[in-house]
């Protein structure tokens, strides 16, 4: 018999139609994460509803959570899609899949006005510095002297997903490898027990088309120059707080506002993760030094979410009876006899 | 004393933008409305915040007409940069008033003049210079109130309406206004021939314009999601949501069952309206042309994907930006096919402020039962102008979801038809069944795309599942004809002339109809209130010889429409347009049909 969750759930329950993916695209290993997160964290795949915009990483909805609903939007237009179903349905968890070219070039704007609205959905960018479904043309995020095929060489400096991500004062801001999958998996966990939008920019090789040993966005890059910044797990509320004896300073909890905890171990450096200063200059000092940061770069629990700013039920709007819709009659003659 | 005019004129006043003078010529057009007089206001304004010419009309008309007229028999000038051209502007036998600062020749002796002393009159009223140029705009209701006999006592019930009952600034008004009126009365002697009189027209009705009624038609048909960006002539209609929502709309734990999202473009507004509606929520949005074309390839998405949502025009003169404060019928077009592709859409298109309220509730009905994005086309006339109208009539019927299915409903489906599938027509009417966004019941959800899919909504490059869907969606626009309202015909016996018009020129249209009765030419009348086409428009233009199809546009897109649509009678389809950004007239519909019959 397959093993099964607390729901008494299989993790096949959780997966979605065969990847039709590149073999070894980084968004498969992110799928698999994905659904791993979603069956140990025992959530039901009714629960979650997907969204994407256009591209690759925007087609591998279809190959995860069969059970939930999905919108497969428009390009760059994700994050509008999903800001309205979600007010539609407060309740349910949104799980966005984007890329560098949904989310960095056609769909900036939005990236960035969700990141302000602070509704509540995980966010990733599959992030591989490259057009991959119209076949290998340079990306907002290509690295200067990235050469490509058919496009040559980039000379236009790259847009880095979380500065962009900071300076819309975003509340969840992680960065992750696609080649380290036990990382993003913690990260996703948290992400989805974060209360507004959470943005994770996952650095996902192409295969196909960017995959050059010397090209950021490969595996041999990414294997070879990632620098976590702490060692991360997640513990939900339900867990009994475990007594673990730490060296003072060498471990720092961050609590979400759902009261599961982020836990973060300290690896070479201090980095505490609420502090906006030292997120940017993390990222400005990672970028400077060529490295790829990894971990949780920033997060700020206690912004409220646009459906709390909106003072929405708890009974979902698209649930609400017709007959609390339309206001009473009485209603209407008062306003008639007021309108002069 | 000549020909006295009584209850029969129209007086414009000409300030200058930002002065404030909407407050007064509010007034003045509340005050006439009390006084149970037809009147109608319009406003022309640039678009600018502060300081270029702007005007304001009111038509007073005993007979009830209230399309805009061309003439002038009364002029206010209070702006020293418009005033030549205002003082041209006046019939003759006209009335001129002014504000006597401005120090311009006036050399006409075919009017009357009336200097009026501003400065001398806000000076000694002790005005606080703050509030000068406000309460200057105060002098000539005064004054106007005087020589045209306007009941004051109705314009103090205008100002306690405009302040909501605040003492302190209907007492400064009121005060200015009094003693302008006084100092008419000291000071001028009325020759011209223009007055005012009581009348009982304006009973039981009430003063609105279209977006405030839009606005309120969408609350009570339950709006939930709406995604909005400003953009002039449109803006109106969300904030006034806004202003009625919290009373009309908390529910009993003090919560908000709606959600109103201003978003960063016209794109995102489109998407967040089609995620609420998507989701099962109701939802909707409201732009203006420029907006609408930001939306084209969302509408293609909910059109493809079969989302209901309602998108309000409040059209103003395109293409580009083109005249932003102009009113227009020229996105007709634009809407019916919108998005690339084989698209049509279903448009509502209300001619009135209470036709606005109905169409609130309606269209959120009919975007549901036929899943689909339903466009409303009002204009600028229509939405920000005060029109008097009946009151607004409470839904005469219940709220329909269309065809949704939810956990229990999904049980039932699916043991009475063996299986679901999101785009399967199980009816014969082109409507399959679609499950609300977090319905929990296993199998109930599905994957929505904007690319190719079967019945089952999965991705499909099949040549016959493609043709299968866009069969569907054409039988589906068929069924629609029988959820739209449907055309009102209004025939007189023994016409053989059609006339073919919709949204804000009706008005125009029903005022041209007598004066061509009066010129010996009788006409039908259809007033077209959807699209697509229905046998009801059809059968009107089998039956008519000719057929006037009037617009505000500049091609005559709705007669292109009809062309294709009827082919055989093309060419009894003769347009009538007119679409320089000023709502039509009358005497212009009245001229241009007896031009193109003498051809």
């Amino acid at each position: 018999m397959a093993k099964t969750n607390e729901l008494g759930l299989t993790k096949k329950d959780y997966k979605g139609a065969p990847t039709t993916l590149c073999q070894g695209c980084g968004h498969n290993s992110i799928l698999s994460q994905i659904v791993a997160a979603c069956y140990e964290m025992d959530m039901l795949p009714e629960d979650i509803v997907k969204f994407s915009g256009i591209g690759c990483s925007s087609k591998a909805p279809t190959y995860m959570l069969d059970r939930s609903f999905g919108f497969n939007s428009l390009h760059g237009r994700m994050p509008a899609i999903a800001t309205g179903a979600l007010l539609g349905d407060a309740t349910l968890t949104g799980l966005g899949m984007s890329g560098d070219g949904d989310s960095v070039s056609i769909g900036m704007g939005q990236f960035k006005h969700i990141i302000r609205r602070n509704i509540r959905l995980v966010y990733i960018i599959a992030n591989n510095g490259v057009y991959g479904l119209t076949k290998g043309q340079l990306s907002a995020t290509s690295e200067v002297g990235l050469t490509l095929k058919k496009q040559g060489t980039n000379e236009l400096e790259p847009i880095d997903v979380c500065l962009e991500a900071m300076a819309s004062n975003a509340t969840f801001v992680a960065r992750a490898f696609s080649g380290d999958p036990k990382q993003v998996k913690t990260l996703i966990k948290a992400a989805l027990h974060h209360d507004g939008t959470a943005i994770l920019d996952i650095i996902s090789p192409c295969v196909t088309f960017n995959n050059q040993d010397d090209s950021m966005h490969s595996y041999t890059w990414g294997r070879e120059h990632k620098e976590p910044i702490h060692d991360i797990s997640f513990i939900p509320a339900r867990d009994e707080i475990m007594l673990e004896d730490f060296e003072e300073g060498t471990v720092q909890d961050v609590v979400m506002h759902d009261g599961s905890k982020v836990r973060l171990k300290k690896l070479d450096r201090a980095y505490d993760p609420t502090n906006r200063m030292a997120a940017v200059h993390i990222i400005e000092e990672s970028n400077a030094n060529k490295q790829l940061l990894t971990g949780l770069i920033y997060v700020d629990p206690s912004r409220p979410s646009l459906t709390s700013i909106l003072n929405l039920p708890e009974t979902p709007l698209n649930r609400v009876s017709a007959e609390e819709l339309r206001p009473a009659k009485d209603t209407l003659t008062e306003i008639n006899a007021a309108m002069f | 004393m000549s020909n006295k005019v009584i209850n029969d004129f129209s007086i414009k006043v000409g300030t200058s933008n930002g002065s404030g003078s909407q407050t007064s010529n509010l007034t003045l057009l509340r005050a006439i409305f009390k006084m149970g007089i037809p009147v109608t206001g319009k406003n022309m304004f640039p678009s600018n915040i502060q300081g270029l010419p702007t005007w304001y009309t009111l038509r007073i008309s005993k007979d009830g007409y209230t399309a805009r007229r061309d003439e002038t028999e009364i002029m206010v000038a209070m702006n020293s940069k418009s005033f030549e051209r205002d003082l041209a502007e006046v019939e003759p036998g006209g009335v001129f008033f002014y504000d006597d600062s401005i120090k311009l020749p006036i050399e006409r002796n075919d009017i009357t003049v009336y200097p009026m002393a501003v400065k001398q009159l806000i000076k000694e009223a002790g005005i606080p210079s703050s509030l000068r140029t406000l309460v200057s705009n105060m002098v000539y209701v005064g004054v106007v109130a005087e020589i045209l006999n306007i009941d004051i006592e109705k314009i103090k019930m205008a100002l306690d309406f405009h302040f909501k009952g605040k003492a302190k600034p209907v007492e400064i008004n009121m005060g200015v206004i009094e003693a302008s009126a006084k100092w008419a009365k000291e000071n001028l002697e009325k020759t011209d021939t223009f007055s005012l009189e009581s009348m009982d027209k304006t009973e039981g009705l009430i003063m609105a314009d279209g977006n405030t009624a839009a606005a309120l038609g969408s609350i009570y048909g339950g709006v939930q999601v709406v995604g909005w960006y400003p953009i002039t002539p449109a803006t109106s209609l969300v904030e006034k949501m806004n202003a009625y929502l919290p009373q009309l709309r908390t529910n009993k734990d003090g919560k908000a069952t709606y959600a109103i999202v201003q978003a960063e473009d016209e794109l995102a507004a489109a998407g967040i309206t089609i995620g609420g509606g998507w989701s099962g929520a109701r939802a909707m949005t409201s732009t203006s042309g420029a907006g609408i074309s930001l939306m084209g390839e969302f509408v293609g998405l909910a059109y493809f994907a079969e989302v209901p949502i309602v998108i309000w025009n409040i059209q103003r003169m395109g293409p580009s930006t083109g005249l932003p404060t102009r009113t227009s019928q020229g996105d007709l077009n634009q809407a019916y096919y919108l998005s690339q592709g084989d698209t049509k859409h279903i448009i509502l298109l209300p001619g009135s402020a209470r036709e606005c309220f109905e169409f609130g509730w309606k269209s959120l009905d009919i975007a549901e039962q036929m899943q689909t994005p339903v466009f409303v086309l009002s204009d600028l006339d229509l939405g920000q102008n005060q029109w008097a109208s009946e009151p607004f009539e409470y839904p005469d019927a219940e709220m329909d979801r269309g065809k949704i299915l939810w956990e229990d409903d999904f049980d039932k489906f699916v043991e009475e038809h063996g299986e679901w599938g999101r785009y399967k027509d199980v009816d014969g009417d082109g409507i399959a069944y679609r499950t609300g966004a977090g319905n929990r019941k296993e199998g109930s959800s599905y994957f929505t795309r904007g690319t190719g899919h079967d019945a089952y909504a999965n991705y499909s490059e099949d040549p016959d599942v493609w043709m299968e869907t866009m069969n569907r969606l054409t039988l589906k626009h068929e069924t629609a004809k029988r959820y739209i309202p449907d055309s009102i015909v209004d025939n007189m016996s023994g016409a053989k002339i059609g006339i073919i018009a919709y949204g804000s020129v009706d008005p125009a249209i029903t005022e041209a109809r007598d004066l061509l009765t009066e010129a010996g030419v009788k006409t039908n009348y259809l007033r077209l209130r959807a699209l697509p086409i229905t046998e009801t428009v059809e059968n009107f233009i089998k039956e008519n010889d000719e057929i006037y199809i009037v617009e505000m546009n500049h091609d005559g897109q709705l007669r292109d429409i009809l062309r294709t649509n009827l082919p055989a009678e093309s060419t009894k389809l003769f347009s009538s347009t007119l679409n320089n950004g000023f709502s039509l007239t009358a005497k212009w519909i009245k001229e241009d049909i007896l031009a193109q019959k003498e051809k």
